[in-house]
């Protein structure tokens, strides 16, 4: 199977790896997947005012797909609100790196990653976690 | 250099440039069909098979009557199998064969399963080796067949082959083995082995595509397959069709080079194949699957923990090697062959295999080992679990959401 353009150029040059403290409260991180299944991803988001991410960082255990999504995700994510990366679909990352039907999977374990950093940072700072839809499953 | 390196001899070879040249003259001016008996056409197509089941009985030690010209590997396995059990049903309906099977054994014993066959799957040691004492204790007065595979195609282990079969014709059962990724590799001789049914291709040999082979013992005992392709009555009644005469010659020639080189050849690969292998195994976190005394020369079958395979063949996109990952929404399951040696499913998604060939090159592994170094330890940079591991994390530890 041919890896599309953006997946290898996500691959080659991943944007924004690396490691957030885990422990600052302004620190939100989704650690999804398992091992076992071949893929986990750790995606971290920073915080400031007004709710805005000002940092997003990732490293992800997984095929080329699973890193150029989480790759995207956190490109995507700086500069938004958390309620703009609520928005955030699985399929808007399936478009923009163009991925099979085999490796929707891969998007869809972004979007989780993205849903479970918002919650670590919402948990942290005395807010409800949001109920995460499970339908992609 | 070209690139990408081929090392993925144990998927396919590429055609000996010599198997070519015997072959060429079959397509054109020696066409003709080997079941003509009435004109020269025939005869020289029916020399030429005729010379190339010389060559490929030479090679594994039997005579020229006990070859059994096929599609393939898959196909000889199929005939092998449902051959043995329609033929010997009077006798019994048991058969039993080993979980790190090729699929072309596996499914075919699924499918005899529906129509009253009663198969055991032996599990394997944690080298892929099976246990002779399970073997033994598997037997019974209904088996009529014990089919394992010679030399292992993930993780190239080669199985007792001669112990096994002698633990067969103590209990009355004939030994199949597929021979698929030994035949011309090692040295394999049907009497010494006690084989009674072998199959095997001419591609994974540099012989072409579509053409293989079944051995059918003839004396002590002499055994029979019911056939499985009805028609002219070809190769003896056991498999009609026309033959084909080109791919046929090119196995017969490929089994003859296979025959003269052999020796110097393993011993060349071994090398190469210890080379690359001793130096991965140095990386931190690398394991080196299967037994490693009773191996094919070729292959070595690494796993390079929290990095994940099908991930790490993009980063080595100037290798052409084999994943234990099947990173598929279809099947997230990883090599079957790798978890039943116990290999976690994490350490089988983390595996690669080479496979050296005739062509390949010290150059080329060089090459190979520096790109694998590279590739490993870039993805581990990019690993969450790579960290985890450094931060003395125990993995098995955190609860993992499954997907």
């Amino acid at each position: 199977m041919a890896y599309s353009e953006k997946v290898i150029d996500h691959y080659n040059n991943p944007r924004n790896v690396g490691t957030l403290n885990k422990d600052s409260k302004f620190v939100g991180t989704g650690l999804v997947g398992a091992p076992e299944c071949g893929d986990v991803m750790r995606l971290q988001i920073e915080v400031g005012e007004d709710n805005v991410i000002t940092d997003a960082k990732f490293k992800t255990f997984g095929c080329g797909s699973a890193i150029a999504s989480s790759s995207l995700a956190t490109e995507w994510l700086k500069g938004k609100t958390i309620d703009e990366a609520l928005t955030i679909d699985n399929m808007d990352i399936v478009e923009e790196l163009a991925l099979p039907p085999v490796k929707i999977h891969c998007s869809v374990l972004a979007e989780d990653a993205i849903k479970s950093a918002i919650n670590d940072y919402r948990v942290k700072n005395g807010l409800e976690a949001i109920v995460l839809e499970k339908s992609h499953h | 250099m070209k690139q990408p390196i081929y090392l993925d001899n144990n998927a396919t070879t590429p055609l000996d440039p010599r198997v070519l040249e015997a072959m060429l003259p079959y397509f054109t001016e020696k066409f003709g069909n080997a079941a003509s008996r009435n004109h020269a056409f025939g005869w020289v197509a029916e020399e030429g098979v005729d010379y190339a089941r010389e060559q490929v009985a030479k090679l594994i030690g039997c005579t020229e009557k006990e070859i059994i010209f096929t599609s393939g590997a898959t196909e000889a396995d199929n005939l092998g199998i449902k051959g043995v059990f329609e033929m010997y049903k009077e006798k019994g309906n048991h058969i039993i064969t080993a979980v790190t099977e090729h699929k072309a054994i596996l499914d075919t014993c699924k499918h005899l399963e529906k129509n009253g066959a009663r198969v055991t799957y032996l599990g394997v040691k944690e080298d892929g080796l099976i246990d002779l004492a399970e073997l033994e204790a598997a037997m019974t007065p209904e088996t009529i067949l014990v089919s394992i595979m010679y030399g292992n195609n993930e993780i190239g282990v080669i199985q007792p082959v001669k112990e096994i079969s002698a633990i067969a014709h103590k209990h009355g059962a004939l030994f199949m083995t597929d021979a698929t990724q030994a035949v011309g590799k090692i040295p394999v001789d049907v009497n010494t082995d006690g084989i009674d049914l072998m199959a095997f291709t001419a591609h994974k040999m540099y012989g072409p595509k579509g053409v293989g082979a079944l051995y059918v013992r003839r004396k002590n005992p002499r055994v029979k397959v019911t056939s499985q392709m009805d028609g002219g009555g070809h190769e003896r009644g056991m498999r009609s069709g026309t033959l084909n005469v080109p791919g046929i010659v090119g196995l017969g020639k490929a089994c003859e080079l296979c025959r003269l080189e052999m020796e110097s050849e393993a011993i060349r690969l071994s090398g190469l194949r210890d080379k690359l292998e001793s130096t991965l195994s140095k990386m931190e976190e690398s394991y080196v699957n299967g037994n490693t005394q009773h191996r094919l020369p070729h292959v070595a079958n690494i796993s390079f923990k929290y990095v994940e395979g099908e991930g790490l063949m993009m980063a080595m996109s100037d290798l052409a090697v084999s994943s234990g990952s099947a990173c598929t929404s279809a099947s997230l399951e990883p090599s079957y062959v790798l978890k039943s040696l116990g290999l976690s499913d994490d350490l089988a998604h983390s595996s690669i295999r080479y496979g050296l060939g005739r062509f390949t090159t010290e150059e080329e592994i060089d090459q190979a080992i520096a790109v694998t170094e590279k590739a490993v330890n870039h993805l581990r940079e990019l690993s969450p679990l790579w960290e985890m591991f450094k931060e003395g994390i125990d993995l098995s530890k955190i609860e993992w959401a499954e997907h």
